[in-house]
């Protein structure tokens, strides 16, 4: 009898704990956007960047503070929280979805693998889904994920006053990088 | 023990960690919000206002390190100069500066005024932060240190004048708090030391307490008030309180404040304390800054590249 409940309770265990090795974290991604034209560079990096990876399931989540974007110029900074983003309105954008062939990665083996991230992307407090091309990168037991992807920012309720026009593009290039590690806790 | 109590715990103890699962299973962001909330953060209030000024007088914003911002101020005659002087279009008070963020916290400024030819120098520290968090500050508290020296012939060749009477000084404490995203209010103590005044009688040391506020309007255009007490018995003889209202207008790297004043004068010893334009009788000056910011010097961030 004994013996059984505690083949059960480490079964159990090991379900629960097969289960939080699945997922990998990072909290120092970066993502990069330049929405400038010829006239001006108009680019903010983040490298506050907290995502979680499924290797099993494919489910990929990120979370971005708006304010952790930071640009050349300081008042462009000050643009793009108080004008563009609303930072204080909506200070977080995130990201929610799934690697959708999934299939094509073997976390086992170092290599680059070439995949499709399908979900929903919140910006400026409205969400929309996308999809994307991204790369999977196993080495040295680590994961490196990276995209990217443009959007246009109209679609997002971000709008461009015209006297600056000429020098934003209606579109943001989007670049994404993450260095993955296993989730201790 | 009984075999069905067994079972049923069994059943248990296996339904639990499945149980936990489901639960986790679906949302990663949720994981990530969780993970989030655990970190202590602060949050630091920004664009209290819009510019380091609010419209005549300074405000507790300053200029991010390595920036300079070159500042004209022009104020015309007064409206009720008539349509001679086309309502005081035809008559201007100048400042012409440049102000300078040394550090994040640190700003420094040059100017010239036409009015009385006086030159002045200003220094602003920002001493505390607005923010909530972990580090939790309800204002924001500035000071500022200003330095004036006119260039007019000596009124009186006669005796003998020293080179110090030309000087003044104006120093100010900053309390303001950013209530909610459209609205900020400020209070300024400010003490005025003259070395030499008008009269006799007037003290050379003046006290005032200046308010100012800004309202948004839209994203990019703001409505702004200031209003400048002079505390009776430390005040120029004939001088009047300054009061001002405008709005500032932002357009890319440029910021545009169009005003009306009581105020000739525009550098701060002149409008706190030698206003002398009285609203109610039409002494209203019709005026604009335009200021133009220029990043001198980069700052510091990682440099990151991406594949």
């Amino acid at each position: 009898m004994h013996k059984s409940f505690l083949f059960v309770f480490a079964l159990a265990l090991s379900i629960t704990s097969a289960f939080s090795q699945d997922i990998w974290m990072t909290r120092s991604g970066t993502i990069s956007f330049e929405a400038g034209t010829g006239i001006e560079d108009v680019d903010g990096v983040n490298t506050e960047v907290a995502s979680l990876l499924n290797i099993k399931t494919g489910d990929i989540a990120f979370n971005v503070p708006v304010k952790s974007f930071h640009f050349k110029r300081s008042l462009m900074e000050e643009h793009f929280n108080e004008n563009y983003m609303e930072t204080t309105k909506f200070p977080k954008a995130s990201f929610q979805g799934r690697i959708t062939d999934l299939s094509k990665v073997n976390f086992t083996k170092d290599g680059t693998y070439t995949v499709t991230v399908e979900g929903d992307l919140t910006l400026h407090g409205v969400t929309k889904k996308v999809s994307a091309p991204g790369t999977v990168k196993i080495g040295g037991g680590k994961i490196n994920a990276s995209s990217a992807f443009s959007v246009i920012m109209s679609d997002y309720n971000i709008t461009i006053p015209g006297v600056v026009a000429d020098k934003m593009s209606k579109d943001a290039r989007i670049k994404v990088s993450c260095n993955y590690e296993k989730k201790t806790s | 023990m009984n075999p069905t109590i067994r079972l049923i715990a069994l059943a248990m103890v296996c339904l639990v960690p499945m149980a936990i699962k489901a639960q986790d299973k679906p949302n990663l962001l949720d994981m990530l919000e969780k993970e989030d909330a655990k970190k202590p953060k602060t949050d630091y209030a920004t664009a209290t206002f819009k510019t380091t000024r609010l419209i005549n007088a300074h405000s507790i914003e300053q200029l991010k390190g390595g920036v300079m911002d070159v500042k004209i101020s022009h104020r015309f005659g007064t409206l009720n100069s008539g349509a001679y002087e086309l309502f005081g279009l035809d008559n201007a008070s100048i400042r012409i500066g440049a102000d300078y963020g040394i550090t994040d916290w640190l700003m420094v400024g040059l100017g010239r005024s036409s009015y009385e030819k006086q030159y002045d120098g200003f220094l602003k520290v920002k001493l505390l932060r607005q923010s909530t968090g972990t580090r939790s500050m309800p204002i924001t508290l500035s000071g500022f240190a200003g330095m004036y020296y006119n260039t007019l012939h000596w009124a009186d060749t006669s005796r003998i004048n020293y080179y110090t009477s030309r000087i003044n000084y104006v120093f100010q404490l900053m309390i303001a708090r950013k209530f909610s995203e459209g609205f900020s209010l400020q209070i300024s103590p400010t003490l005025t030391h003259y070395n030499i005044v008008p009269k006799t009688t007037d003290p050379n040391d003046l006290l005032s307490v200046g308010i100012g506020a800004r309202q948004k309007l839209t994203k990019r255009v703001s409505l702004n008030v200031e209003y400048y007490y002079q505390i009776p018995g430390y005040k120029l003889e004939g001088s009047v309180n300054a009061f001002s209202a405008g709005f500032d207008i932002e357009t890319g790297g440029h910021v545009f404040q169009l005003i009306f004043t009581n105020s000739t004068g525009i550098a701060e010893n002149q409008y706190i304390t030698k206003t002398n334009g009285q609203w109610q009788k039409g002494d209203v000056h019709f005026g604009f800054n335009i200021a133009r910011v220029f990043t001198l010097r980069k700052p510091k961030h990682k440099v990151v590249s991406l594949p």
